[in-house]
């Protein structure tokens, strides 16, 4: 089937999970206010309609009871699928995710599998304050046991939603709410794509090249993706050509394509909406400079929230969030050596 | 306690009663081992032995069918044995070997059993509660009649997560038994001192679930109880309450200083209440058993415990290679 169709990845999202629903009938989907409301960023929409209250189950507010339950059925032979409304309610439910959904497969020696996705709202760029705007990508990318994804667009969010349904492992679905196409929130151009009608598979660990450049390599993921493509452009103009990864998965992290694109640029920046300390900028410095330090021409750079709680204020937000500009001089930085 | 209710209002068979005393027998000798175990050092952690709660999970395992599934604690050796699971394996995983449930990577907390629909082995208190409600969830998704029990103990019953569990069960008209494990202390902290309200089976009345308190030493009346439970569950009426009240007799862990409660305490419940007793006077006084073939059975189980513990100190340490595999069920 051929269309040239243009989807908002809310919309790539509830695609592929009807469409892993049809054709399997232990996939389910739990959270709150995911069935009548449609997903307060529409991830679920239109799956109450299709599927009946079976099958698309509003909760309670109780994210350790339904996380805990997911993880119970998911052990059981079930395939749920399980929204944490905001990433930044982690703290209420953390012991279901990390304690359990990740480490029973291990401590059961492999006796049973916890298929389960957990597909949570991210980030900020819109006044929401600190407890509504984070990403914490590192936070669970830290801890073993769990597969961690976040698109930057819709096509790639329906493939990774089919991979991570299907996938017998649990993992953490992460999608900016600045990218998923609402009526009550801007989104970046490119975040609405092309998206196939049929059902489609995007293997986890691939990153995507998403603009090739001979002089600096931007490693980033999600939201800044679109960023980091804005500043790449911008930079053309001054005959910097900027190589964009979109790592798209960041467990497991596509090291090789990295490291192929520094061997050939010379060049790191690494762009990400998460805290700066501790985290997914470091972890791929660290990665360069262990498998070769040499291979550099200038020292690394990162951009990411400065290790402060985000703002509520929308000049203080915008200041600790990366943009197409904070990445436009940094690079140049890098590459001119300033 | 509740007071013993007689052995006359259930209906049990003089095979079944040598049953019940043969496997809650190999419950305390299995422990009574893994503690000298873990005084020679061979067992390393925390290990909570289950001494003294034995009529607990053999009177549920009577009422329970197959199929049905079972999920509980870090206090998990009882519940393991009970419902069949291999003491070799079960001993093994004790002293972190390669022949043990989790392959040495789980230890006493975190073992599990597909084939005897067992879910663990959890380690933080009350955590496994909402997994109970979630095996009872696909159970009803695939509408296959089973119910699942969910063991917590007296403790775990102030976490937070049970009441969003209750509240979700009884939403959904789940079949899971919420069994409470009321062995009077949470860690060291007397249910006097911890609980508002003696009677925590009554909890789950503002949820519409109904609770039970049963004597968790007589394990006729446990089995009884768990009957009725099991049978409102697979009618499906949705979860039931269980109070199970017991005692252990040993401490909290293997490092528990017993400071919180006298020995006369402690003694006063073995030789008033132990749940073996109680089956051996009923096996010899109704002449349904004799000396001689209570000893043969003690035999029989002492023969399966040394031999777990032969396993579980000949199996070998596991190979390092193990250590990265079962991270994510691909790899």
């Amino acid at each position: 089937m051929t269309s040239n169709r243009i989807l908002p990845m809310s919309r790539a999202i509830s695609e592929a999970i009807a469409q892993e629903m049809r054709t399997d009938p232990s996939v389910f989907v739990m959270g709150e206010d995911i069935g009548a409301y449609g997903g307060i960023f529409g991830a679920t929409s239109g799956l109450l309609d299709e599927f009946g209250d079976g099958r698309v189950r509003d909760t309670p507010i109780s994210e350790t009871g339904f996380i805990g339950a997911g993880v119970g059925a998911a052990m059981s032979g079930m395939r749920p699928i399980v929204e944490l409304m905001f990433v930044d309610f982690f703290g209420v439910c953390m012991d279901s995710i990390y304690n359990l959904a990740a480490k029973n497969t291990y401590f059961s020696g492999g006796n049973y599998k916890v298929p389960m996705v957990i597909m949570t709202a991210t980030g900020g760029g819109y006044s929401d304050a600190g407890q509504h705007s984070q990403t914490l990508h590192g936070t669970f990318a830290h801890l073993p046991g769990m597969k961690v994804v976040a698109p930057s667009n819709a096509y790639d969010a329906k493939g990774l939603m089919a991979t991570a349904i299907r996938d017998d492992s649990p993992v953490m679905f992460m999608f900016h709410k600045g990218l998923q196409g609402l009526a009550w929130m801007a989104s970046p151009d490119g975040a609405a794509t092309v998206v196939p009608e049929d059902t489609y598979a995007i293997p986890f660990g691939q990153a995507k090249v998403v603009r090739e450049g001979k002089d600096a390599t931007i490693v980033t993921l999600s939201m800044m993706v679109h960023h980091a493509l804005d500043a790449a452009e911008a930079l053309a103009k001054e005959g910097i050509e900027a190589e964009v990864i979109d790592l798209r998965t960041i467990v497991p992290l596509d090291r090789d394509t990295i490291l192929k694109s520094v061997a050939k640029t010379g060049r790191l920046i690494v762009v990400d909406e998460d805290y700066k300390s501790f985290g997914l900028t470091g972890e791929i410095i660290a990665t360069v400079a262990e498998h070769d330090p040499t291979c550099l021409k200038s020292a690394p750079r990162r951009l990411a929230v400065p290790d402060v709680p985000i703002p509520y204020s929308r000049v203080m937000e915008q200041f600790v969030l990366p943009n197409a500009k904070t990445i436009a001089d940094s690079v140049r930085a890098s590459v001119k050596g300033a | 306690m509740a007071t013993r209710k007689t052995q006359s209002k259930t209906n049990v068979s003089a095979d079944e009663l040598k049953q019940f005393y043969r496997d809650m027998l190999l419950i305390r000798r299995f422990e009574e081992k893994a503690g000298q175990l873990y005084g020679m050092g061979l067992i390393g952690g925390f290990c909570h032995l289950y001494i003294g709660q034995e009529a607990v999970v053999v009177g549920l395992e009577a009422a329970a069918e197959e199929g049905d599934k079972r999920i509980t604690s870090y206090r998990d050796h009882g519940h393991m044995l009970a419902c069949g699971m291999n003491p070799d394996g079960v001993m093994a995983e004790l002293t972190g070997r390669e022949g043990g449930y989790s392959k040495g990577k789980g230890g006493s907390m975190h073992m599990f059993s597909k084939e005897k629909h067992f879910y663990g082995g959890h380690g933080i208190v009350g955590a496994q509660v909402p997994l109970g409600a979630g095996l009872a969830f696909a159970d009803k998704y695939k509408d296959n009649g089973r119910v699942t029990f969910t063991y917590f103990g007296d403790g775990a019953a102030n976490q937070g997560q049970v009441y969003e569990t209750f509240n979700m069960a009884a939403l959904w008209k789940l079949p899971v038994i919420f069994v409470i494990e009321n062995n009077q202390y949470a860690m060291g902290t007397s249910q006097q001192r911890s609980t508002s309200s003696a009677e925590i089976y009554m909890r789950g009345e503002a949820f519409g679930i109904p609770g039970e308190a049963v004597d968790g030493m007589d394990v006729l009346a446990v089995k009884a109880a768990g009957e009725k439970a099991v049978a409102h569950c697979r009618s499906g009426e949705g979860p039931y309450i269980l109070e199970v009240k017991t005692y252990r007799y040993r401490g909290h862990s293997m490092s528990d200083p017993a400071k919180y409660r006298t020995r006369e305490e402690v003694q006063k419940m073995r030789e008033e209440k132990d749940a073996i007793e109680h089956v051996r006077d009923l096996l010899l006084s109704g002449k349904h058993a004799s000396e001689d073939d209570l000893k043969a059975i003690d035999k029989e189980i002492k023969g399966i415990v040394n031999n777990a513990a032969d396993f579980a100190k000949t199996s070998p340490e596991p190979a390092l290679e193990e250590l990265w595999t079962d991270i994510y069920a691909d790899a």
